[in-house]
C-alpha cells in the first residue's frame, strides 16, 4: 500500500514537473524575459537592441500584438486578420524557405512596409533605429531565436524578357499547381476551396484576389511576388511551391498573375493583344476539385 | 505646521510623486480614430494631442493608414468617427497691474475657483479612400459654439503623395502646432508668437495660431521626411462669412526630417506668411459692407522652425520675424478719419520659443516652454523701445492613468508667467501669472 501511494506520487510528481516544464515553454519567465531581452537584430550596418524597444512596443504595438506578443492585444478582438502572435516564431513574410525563421531584415522590411488589407500600417515614419530595435524585441518573444537559426534565403533568379509565351505559360502553371482551388479560374479568390480556408490557428482567411488590388501582403514588385511562390506564405494555407515548380515557371506565374491586376503593366498589354483571357486555358473546364 | 505634520505632508508628497512616476504603464489619445483602426493614441500620438512622425503621416494622407482598409466601407456599421474633449479644472489667474475705480486707480487682482474650458466636439474620417473630412465644433464656457474646423481633403491624387488639396477652414501648416499643444493655461495654453500683435496695431489678420478659412496644397515624401505646403487664405482671421475686402494671404511652410542614429528622427523647417488686409471700410448706415474694404496694406511672419530629439528629450524651437505696415501699426486707415501720424513707419519685431517635451512614457510627459519676442522697431519713433515686448514661461505636467483606444484622461497640471513691457495701466510693465489643476478627457 505504502509503495503504492510512493508511486503515486512520484508519478504525480513527474506529471508536475513536466506540465511545469511545458508551461516554462509556452510563457516566458521573467529570467527568460530578461535573458531575451539582449537579443539583437542586424541589417544592414545597423544593430538592433530589443531592451531599448520596450517603449516603443508599448506605445506603437502593444494594443494589437499585446503585452505577451501573442497577438491578444486589447484591439486584437475588433481585428480581421488577427494580430501576428509572435510567440510562435512564424511569419508570412520571409526571404527564407518554408518553415524557417525569417531574416532580421524580412521583419525590418515588414515593419516598414506594413501589410497591405490588414490593420498593420507602414510604420516607416520611424527611425531606421527604431525598426531594427523593434525587429530584436519581436524576436524576444519567441524561443525558437534562441534554439534556431534564420533559414537561407532562396534565390532569384533574373526575371526574363516578359513574352506572350511567358504569360501564357504563367496560365498553364496556374493550372498545373492548382492556385485555382484557392484563387479561383479568374484569380478573384473565390476558388472552390476558398470558403474553407484557416490559418494556423484555425481562423478563417481568405486567398488573395488579384483583381481587386496591386499590392501584395509581402511587397510589390515582381520579385516579391516570385518570393511568395517559392517561400510560402507560413502560418496560411498558401504552400511554398518551390518543390514543386522550377524557376522559369515561376516567373511565368509571375507574368500570369501581373496581367490580371487592375494596374496598367506590359503583361496586361500583352495579355489584351494575344486575347489571353483569365481562366483555364483550354475550352474545356478543369475537373471540378474534390472537396 | 508641527514638524510631524511637515514630515507627513512630505511623505504624502514623495509617494504621490513615486505613484506618477512609477505606476504609469500605459497612455492614451483621440478616440475617433483610434476606434476606427484598433490603435492605441499613443500610436499617433508623442502624448495627446502632440503627434509624433507616425501621427503626422497619418494626418498628410487625409487620416489614412493607407492600409487599403481606410474607407469607411471596411467599417462596422456601428462606428460613428465622433470625439468630445472638455476640461473641468480649478485655475488661478493672477494680475499685477488691473485698472480699478477705487483708490489707487490699480491694484493686483486675484481670481481663482472651479471652472470648465469648454467643449470640443470632433469629427473626422474617410468619406471613401483618399477623401477625407474634419470637423471641429467648439464652445466657450457658456456654451457659445463656433467652426473651429471645417474642412474636406482630396488626397494621394493621381496616386501621388505630393498632391493632397483641402479646403474650408484649417489649422495652418506650422510646423510645430499650436492646436496639438499640451499647455493649457490662460497665459501659456497657446503660443505667444502665434498671436502676437504690438501694441497699438489694428491688424484683424496676422496670427497664424488661429485656424483660416482657405485652399491649401500639401504634398510629403512617402514616408512624410520631406513635407511642403502652400495655402491661399481669406483674410478673415478665421471669421465666417465673407471678407471686408477681397484681399488674400499666403502661407507657405517646408520641411526636412532626417535620422540621427539613437537619437531619433530630428525635422528642421520654415515657414513664412504674407499678406493684405483692408484698413478701411465702406459702410452703409454705419455698419461696413462685405466687399466694401478698401486700403490694403501688408504684413508678413516668416522664420524657422525645429524639433529636435534627444532620446525621451524633445526640443521644439520656433522663430519668427514679423512685419505690421505702417497704417496697421497706428491703427490708421487709407483714406479715412485716421491718418497716418508723421514719420509713422512698419512695426517689426523678432521672437523665438523653446518648448521642451521629457516623455517619461506616453503616460507621463514634462512639459516647459519659454518664449520671448522682441520689439526691433516702433511705428512711432520715439515710443520706447521695449513697448510691447513678452516675456512667456510655462511648465507643467500632463499624467494620463490608463490607455486604450476608446477613451481619453489626464490629469494636467500647468503654471505659466507672463511679462508684457509697458502695459500696465500705468505705463509700466503688466504681469500675469496663471496656475491650472485639471482633468482633460476624450471619449
Amino acid at each position: 500500500m505504502r509503495r503504492m501511494m510512493l508511486s503515486g506520487s512520484l508519478a504525480l510528481t513527474a506529471l508536475a514537473v513536466v506540465a511545469l516544464c511545458s508551461l516554462s515553454w509556452a510563457q516566458m519567465t521573467e529570467a527568460d524575459e530578461n535573458q531575451r531581452l539582449g537579443m539583437e537584430s542586424h541589417i544592414g550596418k545597423l544593430t538592433g537592441h530589443a531592451a531599448a524597444a520596450q517603449g516603443d512596443y508599448r506605445r506603437f504595438c502593444v494594443g494589437c500584438h499585446g503585452v505577451l506578443g501573442d497577438g491578444e492585444g486589447e484591439n486584437a478582438q475588433w481585428i480581421d486578420p488577427k494580430p501576428r502572435n509572435f510567440t510562435l516564431g512564424i511569419f508570412k513574410c520571409r526571404s527564407t524557405t518554408t518553415g524557417t525563421l525569417p531574416l532580421d531584415s524580412d521583419l525590418y522590411d515588414t515593419i516598414g512596409r506594413g501589410l497591405d488589407s490588414s490593420n498593420m500600417p507602414s510604420w516607416n515614419p520611424l527611425s531606421s533605429q527604431q525598426r531594427a530595435d523593434l525587429v530584436a524585441y519581436v524576436k524576444h518573444f519567441s524561443a525558437r531565436w534562441v534554439t534556431e537559426k534564420p533559414g537561407e534565403p532562396i534565390k532569384i533568379p533574373p526575371k526574363p524578357e516578359i513574352t506572350a509565351e511567358r504569360i501564357k505559360a504563367g496560365q498553364a502553371v496556374f493550372q498545373k499547381v492548382e492556385c485555382w482551388k484557392c484563387h479561383g479560374q479568374t484569380g478573384s479568390g473565390n476558388g472552390p476551396s476558398a470558403a474553407t480556408l484557416t490559418d494556423d490557428q484555425n481562423r478563417p482567411i481568405q486567398p488573395y484576389n488579384f483583381h481587386d488590388n496591386n499590392r501584395f501582403k509581402c511587397g510589390t514588385t515582381d520579385e516579391d511576388l516570385y518570393r511568395i511562390f517559392m517561400t510560402g506564405l507560413d502560418g496560411t494555407p498558401m504552400p511554398s511551391w518551390s518543390d514543386n515548380i522550377k524557376p522559369d515557371e515561376a516567373w511565368d506565374l509571375v507574368f500570369y498573375l501581373r496581367s490580371l491586376q487592375p494596374m496598367k503593366s506590359r503583361e496586361k498589354e500583352i495579355a489584351r493583344q494575344v486575347g489571353l483571357k483569365p481562366g483555364a486555358p483550354s475550352a474545356t473546364p478543369a475537373p471540378a476539385p474534390q472537396q | 505646521m508641527t514638524s510631524a505634520r511637515k514630515r507627513l505632508a512630505g511623505g504624502l508628497l514623495l509617494a504621490s510623486l513615486f505613484f506618477f512616476v512609477f505606476s504609469a504603464s500605459d497612455a492614451y489619445g483621440l478616440p475617433a480614430f483610434a476606434r476606427k483602426y484598433g490603435l492605441r493614441c499613443s500610436a499617433c500620438h508623442e502624448a495627446w494631442p502632440m503627434l509624433n512622425y507616425f501621427g503626422q503621416k497619418f494626418k498628410d494622407n487625409g487620416y489614412q493608414l493607407m492600409n487599403d482598409r481606410d474607407a469607411p466601407i471596411w467599417q462596422n456599421n456601428g462606428y460613428w468617427p465622433v470625439t468630445m474633449r472638455i476640461t473641468p479644472s480649478w485655475h488661478r489667474e493672477s494680475t499685477d497691474k488691473v485698472a480699478i475705480d477705487q483708490t489707487g486707480g490699480q491694484q493686483q487682482i486675484t481670481a481663482h475657483g472651479f471652472d470648465v474650458g469648454g467643449l470640443d466636439i470632433l469629427s473626422g474620417g474617410t468619406l471613401d479612400k483618399n477623401i477625407s473630412f474634419l470637423f471641429v465644433l467648439s464652445s466657450d464656457e457658456t456654451a457659445l459654439f463656433h467652426f473651429e474646423s471645417v474642412n474636406a481633403r482630396l488626397d494621394n491624387l493621381f496616386g501621388s503623395p505630393w498632391l493632397n488639396v483641402k479646403m474650408g477652414k484649417f489649422e495652418l501648416d506650422n510646423i510645430v502646432s499650436e492646436k496639438r499643444g499640451l499647455t493649457l493655461t490662460t497665459n501659456g495654453g497657446g503660443f505667444q508668437l502665434y498671436h502676437f500683435i504690438p501694441v497699438g496695431d489694428n491688424n484683424p489678420f496676422g496670427q497664424i495660431g488661429d485656424n483660416q478659412f482657405g485652399l491649401e496644397w500639401m504634398g510629403h515624401s512617402a514616408n512624410d521626411r520631406t513635407r511642403i505646403s502652400a495655402a491661399l487664405l481669406g483674410s478673415t482671421d478665421g471669421n465666417v462669412d465673407l471678407p471686408g475686402s477681397n484681399s488674400y494671404t499666403g502661407f507657405f511652410a517646408g520641411s526636412q526630417a532626417f535620422e540621427a542614429g539613437k537619437l531619433g528622427t530630428q525635422r528642421v523647417g520654415f515657414y513664412a506668411m504674407v499678406g493684405q488686409a483692408p484698413t478701411n471700410t465702406l459702410t452703409s448706415g454705419g455698419a461696413p459692407i462685405a466687399g466694401g474694404g478698401f486700403g490694403n496694406k501688408a504684413f508678413s511672419r516668416e522664420g524657422f522652425a525645429g524639433i529636435f530629439y534627444l532620446g525621451k528629450l524633445d526640443f521644439q524651437v520656433v522663430t519668427q520675424h514679423g512685419s505690421d505696415n505702417a497704417y496697421f501699426a497706428t491703427s490708421s486707415q487709407v483714406g479715412g478719419s485716421t491718418p497716418l501720424p508723421d514719420g509713422a513707419r512698419s512695426a517689426v519685431w523678432n521672437g523665438a520659443f523653446v518648448e521642451t517635451h521629457y516623455v517619461y512614457n506616453p503616460q507621463l510627459i514634462f512639459i516647459q516652454r519659454s518664449e520671448w519676442i522682441r520689439m526691433s522697431q516702433q511705428a512711432i519713433p520715439g515710443t520706447p523701445s521695449n513697448l510691447g515686448n513678452i516675456d512667456n514661461y510655462v511648465i507643467g505636467y500632463r499624467y494620463m492613468p490608463f490607455m486604450n483606444s476608446r477613451a481619453g484622461f489626464a490629469w494636467h497640471n500647468e503654471y505659466s508667467w507672463i511679462r508684457q513691457r509697458g502695459t500696465a495701466p500705468d505705463g509700466t510693465d503688466l504681469t500675469s501669472s496663471s496656475l491650472l489643476l485639471g482633468f482633460d478627457f476624450d471619449f
